[in-house]
C-alpha cells in the first residue's frame, strides 16, 4: 500500500485541529472498507489517515429521549445488534446491514457510507428517508446537516477540509411510525445497489398515512430525496391507486446512468417497483405497532 | 518513516510488534508474528481468507491496519484448537471433506467459530449469509454448509 502518516487522536478537537493543520490529502478513517480498498488500488491518495475510532462517541448507540444517536464509525453489526434501534428504525438498520458481508459489517459505518458519497450507498436512502441529521464537527464548533446534503455528487461531499461527521441523529418517532428500505441486484448478496428505495411513513389510528418520506439511491449522482413520491401518500391508505402514483413519481425522479449493470429504462422502472414494495412494507410495519 | 509499536492481545497471548503505517493487520501477522493460517486472496474485502476476529467481530484482517490493532483482542486460526486437539469444526470440515485445496479453510472456520458464538442453532440459510463474504473455488459451498451445520449440532449436544 502506498505509504502514510497514521494518526489515532482520542478528542474531536484533535481530529479537527490534524485536519487543518496536515499538509497533503488527509483523510478520516473509520472501518476503512472504502479507504484502505481505494488507497492500496491507487484510486484515492492519502498522505495522512486519521483514525476517529478512539474519539470517545465515535462508535455507540444512544437513545435521548425517544430519538437515537449513533456515532459516525459505528460498525453495522452493531446497530443490527441493537433491539431499540432496530425496533424504531428497521429500514435505517436493514438498510446498514445490506452493506458487504458479515466481515464488511464488522468495521463498515454510516460516517464512512455517507462520505464516501457513492450514489448506490445503501444506508443513505434510508437515512434521508428518516430525515436522519448529520453532527458535523469542525474548527467553529458543530454544525447539523441533513444527510442528503452531505454527498454533491460521485465521491464528493460539502465538507470543508477540516470538517468531519461526529454522529448521525435520528428524530423521535411518533405512534405507528415504521421505515424500510429495498435494493434491487442482480444476486442474493455482496453486489452493488442498481436502485435502493427508502420508505419512512407514519400512519393514524385509521391506517391513514399523515407523514411520509421517500428515497432512492443511484438513479441519480446522489441519492434523492423525492417529495412528490412522498405527496402520493400523505392522507391516502395504501391501495393500487396510490401506488401507482407513488410509482410514477418514483420514475419521474431517476436520471439515472446507463451501465452493464442496469440500463436506464430498467433502472427507472425498477425504481418504481420498489418504491412500492418498500412502501408496502413500511405501511404494514407501522401497521402493527400501537 | 518512523515504526509504530503496537502492543495487543493475540489468541489470548500479549504480543507487541513494530509496524509501518501502510501495514494490514495481516501483513503484520503473517510476516511479523508468524502466524501464515490466515490468508490473503484478494486484499480488498471480497474473498474472507483472511477472516479474524477482534473483540468480538468478525473482519477481514486485510482491510485493517495494523496500528488499529493497538489494546484488542484478536483471535486467528490459530487460536481456534485446543492445543493439539482440534475445535470440532476443525473436525467436521475434515470429516465433511468441506475442503479441497483448503486456502479458504482458515476464514471459513474463523467465521464459523463466530457464527456459533452468536448463535448456536443456525438454520442452513442463516450459515449461507453469515458465510456469504468467504469465497471458495473448489467446494461448491454444499459440504462446507454440511460442516458448519453438524458442527454446531455436535456443540450444542456438548453443552
Ligand atoms: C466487499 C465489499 C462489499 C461492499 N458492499 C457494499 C454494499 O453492499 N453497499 C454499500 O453501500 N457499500 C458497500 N461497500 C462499501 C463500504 O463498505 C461502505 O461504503 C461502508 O459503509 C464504508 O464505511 P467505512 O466505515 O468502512 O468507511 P471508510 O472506508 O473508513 O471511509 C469511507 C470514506 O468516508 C470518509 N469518512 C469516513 N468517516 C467519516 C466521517 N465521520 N466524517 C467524514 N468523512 C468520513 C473517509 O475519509 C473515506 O473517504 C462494500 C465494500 C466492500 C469492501
Ligand atoms: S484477503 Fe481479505 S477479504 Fe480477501
Ligand atoms: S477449498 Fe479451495 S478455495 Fe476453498
Amino acid at each position: 500500500m502506498p505509504s502514510f502518516r497514521y494518526e489515532a487522536p482520542t478528542t474531536v478537537k484533535d481530529v479537527v485541529g490534524l485536519l487543518a493543520s496536515t499538509k497533503g490529502v488527509t483523510k478520516i478513517l473509520a472501518g476503512g472498507t472504502d479507504l484502505l480498498v481505494q488507497v492500496r488500488s491507487g484510486r484515492t491518495k492519502a498522505d495522512v489517515v486519521i483514525d476517529t475510532k478512539r474519539v470517545p462517541g465515535l462508535i455507540g448507540i444512544r437513545e435521548q429521549a425517544g430519538s437515537f444517536v449513533i456515532g459516525a464509525a459505528t460498525p453495522g453489526a452493531e446497530l443490527g445488534d441493537h433491539d431499540g434501534l432496530v425496533r424504531a428504525w428497521p429500514g435505517v438498520v436493514e438498510a446498514a446491514n445490506l452493506i458487504g458481508s458479515t466481515q464488511i459489517q464488522g468495521r463498515a459505518s454510516l460516517g464512512g457510507n455517507v462520505c464516501n458519497a457513492s450514489p448506490a450507498a445503501d444506508s443513505v436512502p434510508a437515512l434521508i428517508a428518516a430525515r436522519a441529521v448529520a453532527v458535523v464537527a469542525g474548527p467553529k464548533g458543530q454544525r447539523e446537516v441533513a444527510v442528503e446534503a452531505i454527498a454533491t455528487g460521485p465521491g464528493k461531499t460539502s465538507l470543508a477540509r477540516d470538517e468531519f461527521v461526529i454522529e448521525f441523529r435520528l428524530p423521535k418517532r411518533p405512534p405507528r411510525s415504521a421505515d424500510a428500505y429495498l435494493r434491487f441486484i442482480p444476486r442474493t448478496e455482496m453486489d452493488i445497489a442498481v436502485v435502493g428505495a427508502g420508505v419512512n411513513v407514519t400512519l393514524d389510528a385509521g391506517g391513514v398515512c399523515t407523514a411520509a418520506h421517500v428515497a432512492l439511491g443511484a438513479v441519480a449522482p446522489t441519492a434523492v430525496l423525492v417529495p412528490d413520491a412522498a405527496a402520493a401518500l400523505v392522507g391516502k391508505k395504501l391501495d393500487d391507486k396510490v401506488l401507482a402514483v407513488l410509482d410514477a413519481a418514483a420514475r419521474r425522479a431517476c436520471k439515472p446512468i446507463d451501465d452493464k449493470r442496469g440500463t436506464v429504462e430498467f433502472r427507472t422502472e425498477v425504481a418504481g417497483v420498489l418504491a412500492r414494495r418498500a412502501a408496502a412494507i413500511a405501511f404494514q410495519r407501522a401497521g402493527e405497532r400501537r | 518513516m518512523s515504526k509504530i509499536h503496537v502492543t495487543t492481545t493475540v489468541n489470548g497471548e500479549a504480543v507487541e510488534f513494530l509496524c509501518a503505517s501502510d501495514h494490514t493487520l495481516l501483513d503484520v501477522l503473517r510476516d511479523e508474528l508468524n502466524l501464515t493460517g490466515s490468508k490473503e486472496g484478494c486484499g480488498s474485502g471480497d474473498c474472507g481468507a483472511c477472516s479474524v476476529i477482534v473483540d468480538g467481530r468478525l473482519v477481514c484482517a486485510c482491510l485493517m491496519l495494523a496500528a488499529e490493532a493497538r489494546e484488542r483482542s484478536i483471535v486467528t486460526i490459530e487460536g481456534v484448537a485446543n492445543g493439539g486437539e482440534l475445535h470440532p469444526i476443525q473436525r467436521k470440515f475434515l470429516e465433511h471433506a468441506a475442503l479441497q485445496c483448503g486456502f479458504c479453510t482458515p476464514g471459513l472456520i474463523v467465521a464459523t467459530k463466530a457464527l456459533l458464538g452468536r448463535n448456536p442453532n443456525p438454520t442452513e440459510s442463516e450459515a449461507r449469509y453469515w458465510l456469504a463474504g468467504n469465497l471458495c473455488r473448489c467446494t461448491g459451498y454444499d459440504k462446507v454448509i454440511r460442516a458448519v451445520l453438524d458442527a454446531a449440532a455436535e456443540m450444542r449436544a456438548k453443552r
